[in-house]
């Protein structure tokens, strides 16, 4: 069933409050750095309105603020974002097949951690507008608190920023736990990725985490896919 | 400085772009294949628990209250309660808990 444009638009502006509210407050720190990487609040909002990632971008600063080739950024990016691809991939599979290129196009501008979990966690195909109405927090949160850190620097206090920060965890934590509780085997791999998580950052400190979120991604869901191949009739979505 | 960070900007946003857009773009059609269909099926959910633990533990002032966060986290979303409540949820447990460490 197709729900209207205006409601899935409505929809996705009220999952997406919560989520442009923590981008704002969490983008002011990333403004830190890239002021001191010397960029100025207008150049801060643009890479965060056309990025919207924020270890991307972090890696990216590091980099401008290094003084280092075009070569180096473009790579240091596509290493950091990589995991979206994946998730785009997935996207793409949510979408009716006769969705239009443009709505393929604008829903790509903005698949970030939690837009795509959100749009995930939809019943049925997605409808495009939804995501629209969760862009429409998230992009001016995200962008506009790049700008004004850089502008302000962090005027937050610790215990605020500390207390938001894990609503996006939060968020994931809802979308994933109810499948969980619901089918043994996403439990179980729910299970194992968190343990895998752990220990790899613990022994292989050195890789980045969004590095090690695609490598164990690829890594449980793959082995998880041979053993357990989801049956027609299972896989609605 | 050597480097125009416009251009930097516009290297950063295109390689972004392209990883989000591409796959969209390119793959129109639902994919048929089985062991492919499956492993897209679990990806959001191994990506986001990766993403999530240990991660929470070091997004606030003390591991005390991120450990808290996750497991009042996973309680809330285990009985049912919304993205909305669960989140909210998290970020009250972690401010209270720091008012007493």
């Amino acid at each position: 069933m197709l729900i209207s444009n205006r409601q899935a638009l409505v929809d996705g502006f009220r999952d997406g409050i919560p989520i442009g509210l923590v981008y704002f407050v969490v983008s002011f720190t990333l403004g830190i750095t890239a002021k001191h990487a010397g960029l100025n609040p207008f150049q801060g909002f643009l890479t965060s309105f056309f990025n919207n990632a924020s270890a991307g971008e972090y890696a990216g600063f590091i980099v401008i603020a290094a003084d280092a080739s075009y070569w180096e950024i473009a790579l240091i990016t596509l290493v950091a974002n990589a995991r979206y691809m994946l998730m785009s991939t997935v996207l793409s599979q949510k979408f009716s097949p006769d969705t239009p290129f443009y709505h393929r196009i604008f829903v790509g501008f903005d698949v970030t951690d939690e837009i795509f979990g959100i749009s995930v966690a939809r019943e049925g195909k997605l409808n495009p507008f939804y995501n629209y109405g969760a862009m429409l927090t998230a992009l001016p949160g995200w962008s506009v608190g790049t700008a004004l850190g850089i502008f302000a620097g962090n005027i937050l206090p610790p215990s605020a920023v500390s207390a938001l920060g894990v609503a996006l965890y939060g968020m994931f934590l809802a979308i994933i736990i109810p499948p969980a509780k619901k089918d043994k085997i996403i439990g179980a791999a729910v299970a194992v990725s968190f343990a895998a998580s752990f220990a790899a950052e613990k022994f292989f400190p050195l890789i980045s985490a969004g590095t090690r979120t695609i490598i164990l991604t690829i890594l449980i869901a793959g082995i998880v896919a041979i053993i357990y191949p989801v049956k027609e009739n299972e896989n609605a979505t | 400085m050597q480097h125009d960070i416009y251009i930097y900007i516009l290297v950063m946003s295109a390689v972004t772009l392209a990883i989000r857009i591409l796959p969209l773009t390119l793959i129109r059609g639902e994919i048929k294949n089985v062991k492919l269909k499956s492993f897209l099926y679990y990806v959001p959910y191994v990506t986001l628990a990766v993403m999530t633990f240990p991660a929470i533990l070091h997004a606030t002032q003390s591991q005390i209250s991120g450990a808290a966060a996750l497991f009042a986290g996973t309680a809330a979303a285990f009985f049912g309660a919304s993205l909305f409540k669960v989140s909210l949820t998290c970020c009250a447990v972690v401010f209270i808990v720091e008012l007493f460490i």
